[in-house]
């Protein structure tokens, strides 16, 4: 890969208008260009944009997909999500590390193949994936591992590695993936016929409050986890005097185990971004920002081309359908491989060009948000229902549902079951009804809503999915009888420590500490009272983080040990008096036995 | 500018439209434990050293504004316990060794453990590999004393005007860095406000380590807060 030359750098920044707001496309087209954003390369670019040097190093350095040192021509982040860790990524990770002769995290002596691993790339119904470059490979098996590698070194092409592209628009010459949909239920709101123009044509029939109002009356709540009342946000932002107001679509859907805003992005792009300028115009707002993880890169040259296809069809643009001053267009930001950027304030910071943290609050975005202005931020699903609201109605919408939570909804559903993929249902679905679909096999457990949220077991697959019981932003992840749910937990808890922004003490260390104590137990070194000692740590890092990452890190090892009680009862044991019960004495004698070349008999 | 009431721990407290829980805490003579809150430095929020009950939420005292009729919980056995454990675990996060530490006596988060009866570590120590950066002619920086609460960052910034420092890396990894190959290769001097804001040894003038005699040290005397409460008493 090229040396980055200082012109070749201030090119990068120019053609982004030398704008500081616009740093993550610039460090990502830096790192794109060179394989790396050296401290030279900052220097360039802090003098072209005005700010200082450091303050790049701190963007350059809080994502993933970005780096200061080299990276190979061809970067492999192969997924260790849990999904492919149940799909085999323990034997694809080690064939493909001996086939180039690396360790995960190197670069081969030639500097031409990294291998990396990295959290949910979104393909848990296809697991073990990876990305290639931008490339999508799915389905690894140590075989097709060393295959691949034994290509790559012959031509250094990823996109050559796609010899078979998926269904629906996987297969549009923009996409070129090989990644299949997977939609196994398709349901009224989203995988069914949309006609582009008709949903906004009704929406500049009634007027912005009325589009609110329909949208409240709808009871449509935000589709990527929290569950807002969306109508409620979009109010605030519309109520708050700006002359400026930003709408932005949260695709960057992160949770393990979720997919299904990848599928929705490939095959409902019309009917989301159609739904997002409706919010727009409910709004006020003049400007929109897509927010799309880089690890969907993939989509990104088909989504502009949606995009430039309404501007062609006066869609969006000025004088949208005619309406005078009625303007809206779209920019899609990237992002480079941070979970914390799917919370909104984070989101929001990222979009702004700086590190992923979220933000305080108060203020609130639909207050002050994107540089101050008034934001309303909403998840691809969400958007993609406001279109069909706007076509069938509010009542329409509402009558589906369960209770408090009305309409359908996406899910991802992956793990032990013979059909994983996409599903559109009503809210109030049981879990074992979706075990049944998925055709589970020997279920024993379900992560509902993925590790930030709950791990049930058998006692509770009567329940419904809905706000008011198990809520989901659409992750569903099914655990046959054998897993070993407390190696899960102990995984999940190092995907959050990996994750956390690291702006408050209580996630940055108490996340640490938390798996120190579950390593304790599961290494057979516990006591009855570090069980205890690990709930009151848990329930103390969910009290006392700043934002939704620390407050619902612990949530596994509070699930396990709440329906799994026994597996971790049956760990631990009284040991003999006279030492403090949470010191690990033989791990505190580890450097000592070392030091003198032989081992204690006692501890 | 109008006012509001709240209450704190059953006290009636009456505060400013807009003011923090923390300052108006302050200002009504009710020290509420922090450390990354600083003068009037936009707020930080990130050590949770404030955190109190509000309204059933835990939330940051110098974060959070107050609202009129708030019930803000601060000394119960529960927060107390929360407040503890953040200062424990920024002592097992770090490389603190008071017994020589030059801020010893002056050091906030060394008072603030002794303010919480805090004698003997409940967390094993992190022990992490950190930098000391000495090429500064009269500052220097001990990255195995710094907390990350971002003071220098910000007063930096917002006093001094420069742009010094700033986090770098993510999670656990976090560390401040500095805007330069090192710590000389910056526009930092000796007298700027953001090297008397480190409230740790962190951040230290050269060449003036244990001046002051033990017994006339800022927190010799009186634990921290104790200006606070003083004020209380005297109003009552």
């Amino acid at each position: 890969m090229a040396l980055a030359t200082a012109s070749g750098v201030e090119d990068i920044c120019r053609k982004l208008g030398n704008d500081r707001t616009r740093l993550m496309d610039i460090i990502i087209g830096v790192q794109r260009r060179y394989g790396c954003v050296t401290h030279d390369s900052m220097e360039v670019i802090a003098r072209a944009v005005g700010t200082e040097r450091v303050e790049v190093e701190s963007a350059v350095t809080f994502y993933s997909f970005l780096s200061v040192k080299p990276q190979g021509r061809v970067v492999i982040r192969l997924c260790n999500d849990l999904t492919d860790w149940m799909k085999g990524y323990d034997a694809v990770a080690d064939a493909m590390a001996k086939e180039l002769g690396v360790t995960m995290g190197e670069t081969t002596a030639d500097g031409a193949i990294t291998l990396a691993s990295t959290p949910c790339i979104g393909m848990s119904d296809q697991a073990p994936a990876a990305l290639v470059n931008d490339v999508v490979v799915t389905h690894l098996t140590p075989e097709r591992g060393r295959e691949m590698i034994r290509d790559l070194r012959r031509h250094l092409d990823p996109p050559q590695l796609v010899t078979m592209v998926g269904d629906g628009n996987n297969a549009h010459p923009l996409v070129h993936a090989m990644v299949r949909n997977n939609i196994r239920r398709r349901g009224p709101v989203h995988f069914r016929d949309f006609e582009s123009g008709k949903a906004l044509t009704n929406a500049l029939a009634l007027g912005p409050e009325a589009v609110i109002k329909q949208i409240t009356d709808a009871r449509l709540r935000g589709r990527g986890g929290a569950g807002f009342p969306a109508g409620v946000k979009w109010a605030s932002a519309r109520a708050t005097a700006a002359p400026r107001r930003w709408m932005i679509c949260n695709a960057d859907e992160g949770e393990p185990g979720t997919f299904k805003d990848r599928v929705l992005l490939t095959e409902c792009p019309h009917q989301m971004i159609e739904g997002m300028t409706i919010a727009g115009y409910a709004v006020g707002c003049e400007q929109g920002i897509v927010y799309l993880r880089g690890e969907y890169r993939y989509l990104l040259a088909f989504l502009e081309h949606i995009l430039q296809e309404r501007r062609d069809q006066g869609l969006l643009g000025r004088d949208i359908l005619g309406r005078k001053g009625f303007n809206f267009d779209i920019r899609i930001q990237l992002g480079a491989g941070a979970y914390i950027c799917g919370e909104e304030t984070a989101l929001i910071s990222s979009c702004e060009g700086l590190r992923g943290d979220p933000k305080n609050r108060p203020p609130f975005p639909s207050q002050s948000g994107y540089l101050g202005d008034p934001t309303v931020v909403n998840n691809v699903e969400t958007f993609c229902a406001t279109s069909r609201i706007m076509l069938e109605g509010a009542a329409w919408f509402a009558a589906m549902g369960s209770g408090r939570t009305t309409g359908t909804k996406v899910l991802s559903i992956a793990g032990d079951c013979r059909k994983p993929g996409v599903y559109e249902v009503p809210f109030g679905i049981t879990p074992r009804e979706l075990l049944e679909a998925a055709e589970a096999d020997n279920p024993g457990a379900m992560l509902i809503g993925g590790p930030c949220r709950q791990m049930i077991g058998p006692d509770r697959f009567g329940g419904r999915i809905c706000y008011d019981d198990l809520a989901t932003g659409g992750s569903i992840i099914i655990f046959n009888r054998a897993r070993n749910q407390l190696e899960i937990a102990e995984r999940y808890l190092d995907f959050f420590i990996d994750e956390s922004c690291g702006h408050c003490t209580p996630c940055r260390v108490g996340l640490v500490l938390l798996k120190k104590a579950v390593h304790k137990v599961v290494s057979g070194a516990g006591e009855p009272v570090d069980l205890d000692a690990m709930r009151a740590l848990s329930h103390f890092i969910s009290q006392t983080s700043r934002c939704g990452l620390g407050q619902a890190a612990s949530n596994p090892v509070l699930g396990a040990l709440e329906n799994f009680t026994a597996l971790y009862e049956g760990l631990v044991a009284e040991r003999k008096p006279g030492l403090l019960s949470t010191f690990d004495l033989s791990s505190a004698v580890v450097d000592a036995e070392l030091r003198v070349g032989r081992q204690s008999r006692y501890v | 500018m109008s006012t509001v009431q709240f209450v704190l721990d059953g006290q009636a407290i009456e505060a400013q439209d807009g003011q923090t829980i923390l300052k108006a805490a302050e200002a009504a003579g009710v020290y509420i434990p922090h450390l990354c809150a600083f003068k009037d430095l936009i707020p930080h929020g990130s050590c949770r050293v404030c955190s109190v009950r509000v309204n059933g939420r835990i939330q940051a005292a110098c974060v959070q504004t107050v609202t009129a009729g708030a019930v803000v919980e601060s000394e119960t056995p529960e927060i107390l316990e929360f407040r503890r454990n953040i200062i424990d675990m920024l002592f097992a996060e770090g490389n603190h060794f008071c017994m020589f530490c030059e801020k010893s006596g002056n050091c906030e988060l060394q008072a603030l453990a002794y303010r919480f009866g805090i004698t003997s570590p409940r967390y094993d120590y992190l022990n992490p590999d950190r930098d000391i950066d000495m090429s500064h002619p009269d500052v220097y920086l001990d990255r195995n004393r710094c907390i990350l609460c971002g003071r220098c960052v910000r007063v930096s910034q917002e006093v001094d005007h420069k742009t010094i420092f700033q986090f770098v890396g993510r999670g656990h990894e976090k560390r401040l860095q500095v805007n330069g190959t090192c710590l000389a290769d910056t526009e930092l001097s000796a007298t700027d406000e953001a090297v008397a804001a480190c409230p740790v040894g962190a951040l230290m003038p050269k060449r003036v380590g244990y001046a002051i005699p033990v017994g006339q040290r800022a927190f010799d005397a009186a634990p921290i807060g104790a200006d606070v409460d003083a004020r209380k008493g005297g109003a009552a």
